[in-house]
């Protein structure tokens, strides 16, 4: 949420400095939870730009690096920087930002970065008390660390693939396979434990005034985000598949939509009952109780359905969930995109960008009383920042980054 | 596997991870899944837990289906969310255990818990009330839709915050019906409350302040995919189911293979990996098909390419789908099930399965934290304690509370 934070209280990161050489979702995942807390962030992107730049979605008739809502999500609050660190003049370039930032992070193979003299070893001796997260699918170590994996194989890496998509697709499709999660999700676990190891790190840094080398293994992140399935195993010998059902309830086709109904306990039942205007069912033996309504689920969730059938999602959710029992509808996008509650928790903020226009971005999943998440800025044009970091910061004369920019290093 | 950077041989020994929150006392009014596993991350980055739990309100995580043979102390998942904490067995129904809470809340630098919002305070537990107190404490609250909105009162559930989230409506088959995601929701927003309590530690290290936190666990999962719902307003398009399928990738997909429901997920991206697939595949001429010639056209050929690749992928094992491609640089990865993580031989080089002995249970195998750091092990040796594990310490030696005023207490039912 965006909170009103009283006058004079800075943002939690406030004074970091982030370098973010790091493309797509996952690194800069974890960049945007920095900068959001007030860090500063600033992206090294290649000259082409960040990969996220050129995936959309782009509105019509405006498609173009400065327009991609992946990258405009993602990349708020931050600097942009372009430098080619795969040539040595590039790199020596890196070498100097890096030589007097908080935090670097990086998302190349493993061994990319000490080959062109930005391994953490060679970064530290010029700055003992750097905090470097590299993140990579398979982490720094072990034999599948030059394994290569997109989204879709981290995902499926971690196991929380081999359970999706659950008991009613799989029943009305036996014969498919396991389906992954919409939307980059495990970039963003991957992120999410970037960005928790890096301040955990910091925090460490403030006693042992050194900085440290973080390997985040994105299937790691991904199985952290598995641990009850893989517990299932691991503490009782289950294996957890597709095929993974409730007891009863579950998933149920209505007027506009779906909505998940779960009235796992007696008094979420006579919720539903009054709510379905049936308040005699909930004390029929066959549903009386929890192990008669797991004994009777086809009936019982018969009468969900013919009772969800004809009615739109919102109402049946306000219905059920006023009363008490857990029930949720499918929120679309544009169900989110102007969601009563989240507009409540002022969970959406307006930026403009110079060329995408005013939007309105989701923040942050918290509200904080002291210090607040913070919305400076849209994401950054495509090595705005270039002239401030490099002339301003480094000294290098705009000569020097004319020749470079011409040269490809820029 | 890796012999060359003896420092990350889980065998050698290794300088023994600093421990950041060392010093640090949380109050942990967590239960289930999302909050235990927001304050495992402290617990094992080295704070004291002091896990507050009673026999009249029993962990959902320690009863039915989780408990062998229906034994509280015997559970293996709240062993694993609850390694490395302190128990302490107070009954909240009573004002004396109240107080008691409100003793420990004084000398505590965190309190998380994740009850609907208002019952603390109704208990005179609240940020307001604790605070007088004890001004530099952060007060981290999780509840399902945040303390403020239309539906704070509304009950919340992992599935419910995966469909009311905007993930469920986007997760599944192409021509089927959304998906409910559960356990997993949980540990993502435990994840995030640990972010948030984290960045607010750093800040009250720098400026001596504290605060209150709220989180909303739906608006964890709607942020932890937020560029659809930018997409939305930026672009009219509301992002919909599309299976294994993507944007710009094809063949991009998970494929049977030989064995017992065994799968193997495949991606490409440039030509060149296609390419090599092909010759993995033994099809070097689909390589040169005109349809496949670039990405843009095998786009918009995915369901032939799907076949192609599945055509070859079902005579073969996922490992051995996965060594052969990996090697000519293609994007496989198995659909690994949770028996093949706990035995996968990557994983075991990187030292990601660690045994913990419970006092009940004997050893078990555990996860540690979810990252590492470069030479240096995180401990993870302590189980999850048994009720009221660490009563006597915590009262007589944390709060100082005399011997005679314990059995005082007990007799009068506080510590049940």
């Amino acid at each position: 949420m965006v909170s009103n934070a009283s006058k004079g209280n800075a943002a939690a990161l406030a004074g970091l400095t982030v370098l973010e050489y790091a493309g797509f979702v996952a690194g800069p995942s974890c960049g945007k939870l920095l900068a959001d807390m007030g860090a500063e962030v600033t992206k090294v992107e290649p000259p082409t730009g960040d990969q996220a730049r050129h995936l959309g979605p782009f509105p019509a008739g405006a498609v173009g690096p400065e327009t991609s809502a992946l990258f405009l999500y993602l990349n708020t609050n931050k600097k942009s920087v372009t430098i080619d660190g795969s040539c040595p003049t590039g790199a020596e370039l890196l070498r100097s930002l890096a030589s007097t930032a908080d935090v670097l992070i990086e998302d190349k193979p493993p061994g990319v970065m000490e080959a062109s003299g930005l391994g953490y070893e060679a970064l530290r001796k010029a700055n003992p008390g750097l905090v470097y997260l590299s993140i990579t699918p398979f982490g720094q170590t072990g034999p599948y660390s030059r394994f290569k994996a997109y989204d879709l194989n981290v995902f499926f890496s971690g196991g929380e693939g081999y359970t999706l998509p659950g008991s009613m697709s799989h029943a009305l499709f036996p014969e498919r396979g396991p389906v992954r999660a919409g939307g980059y999700l495990a970039q963003y676990d991957s992120g999410l434990v970037a960005g928790i190891a890096i301040v955990a790190a910091l925090l460490d840094r403030g006693v042992s005034r050194r900085g440290s080398h973080l390997d985040v293994s994105q299937q790691e992140a991904s199985m952290a985000m598995a641990r009850e399935t893989l517990q299932r195993y691991a503490g009782y010998g289950e294996v957890v598949d597709r095929s993974r059902a409730y007891f009863y309830g579950g998933i149920f086709p209505c007027q506009d939509g779906y909505v998940i109904l779960f009235p796992r306990e007696d008094r979420h039942w006579q919720a539903l009952c009054e709510a379905m205007g049936r308040p005699g069912l909930a004390s029929e033996s066959r549903f009386a109780d929890f192990a008669s309504r797991k004994a009777n689920r086809l009936e019982l969730n018969e009468i969900l359905r013919t009772w969800t059938r004809d009615l739109p999602m919102e109402r049946i959710y306000h219905e059920a969930a006023g009363r008490g029992c857990p029930a949720a509808p499918y929120h679309t996008a544009a169900d989110l995109a102007t969601s009563e509650q989240l507009e409540a928790r002022r969970f959406f903020t307006e930026l403009d960008h110079p060329v995408a226009g005013r939007l309105k971005y989701p923040t942050a999943a918290y509200g904080m009383s002291a210090t607040k998440p913070v919305y400076r800025s849209a994401a950054p044009l495509l090595g705005e920042h270039n002239e401030e970091l490099f002339c301003g910061r480094l000294g290098l004369s705009p000569r020097e980054l004319a020749d470079l920019g011409r040269s490809g290093v820029l | 596997m890796n012999a060359k950077n003896p420092a990350t041989n889980p065998d050698a020994p290794m300088a023994a991870a600093r421990r950041p929150l060392e010093g640090i006392r949380v109050l942990d009014l967590t239960w289930a899944l999302a909050g235990p596993y927001c304050t495992l991350h402290l617990a094992l980055l080295g704070a004291e837990v002091i896990k507050i739990e009673s026999i009249t309100s029993l962990d959902a995580m320690r009863r039915g289906d989780y408990a062998l043979d229906g034994d509280l102390e015997r559970s293996p998942t709240f062993n694993s969310v609850g390694l490395h904490k302190l128990g302490l067995r107070l009954n909240l129904k009573q004002s004396a255990a109240v107080a008691l809470v409100k003793a420990l809340a004084g000398i505590s630098d965190v309190l998380v818990q994740n009850f609907r919002p208002g019952v603390l305070e109704r208990l005179g537990l609240g940020y307001e009330e604790l605070r007088r107190s004890n001004p530099t404490i952060v007060f981290a609250s999780s509840s399902a839709f945040g303390s403020s909105g239309p539906l704070r009162r509304y009950p919340g559930y992992a599935s419910v915050f995966s469909a009311s989230g905007g993930l469920g409506h986007i997760t599944g088959y192409e021509d089927g019906p959304p998906v409910e995601i559960r356990d997993s929701i949980d540990l993502r927003v435990g994840a995030t409350l640990a972010y948030a309590i984290l960045t607010a530690l750093y800040h009250r290290r720098n400026t001596g302040t504290g605060q209150t936190i709220d989180l909303s666990s739906m608006e964890a999962i709607v942020a932890l995919s937020g560029h659809t719902t930018l997409a939305h307003v930026l672009t009219g398009e509301t992002a919909r189911r599309r299976g294994n399928r993507d944007d710009a990738m094809a063949p991009h997909g998970v494929y049977r293979c030989r064995g017992e429901d065994a799968w193997i997920s495949i991606a490409v991206a440039t030509d060149r990996e296609f390419r090599a697939l092909c010759g993995a595949m033994g099809r070097p001429g689909l390589a040169r098909d005109a349809r496949f010639a670039d990405a843009y056209r095998r786009l918009r050929h995915a369901e032939e390419l799907d076949e192609a690749v599945e055509g070859w992928t079902r005579n073969h094992t996922p490992h051995a789908v996965m060594r052969l491609l990996q090697k000519s640089g293609v994007a496989a990865v198995p659909a690994f099930n949770s028996k093949e993580l706990v035995y996968d031989m990557h994983l075991q080089a990187r030292g990601v399965w660690r045994n913990v002995d419970h006092p009940r249970m004997g050893q078990r195998r555990v996860q540690g934290l979810s990252w590492r750091t470069v030479g240096a092990a995180t401990q993870v040796s302590m189980p999850a304690p048994t009720l009221g594990q660490h009563n006597d310490f915590i009262l007589r030696e944390v709060l100082g509370v005399p011997a005679g005023e314990v059995h005082r207490l007990d007799a009068g039912g506080v510590f049940e």
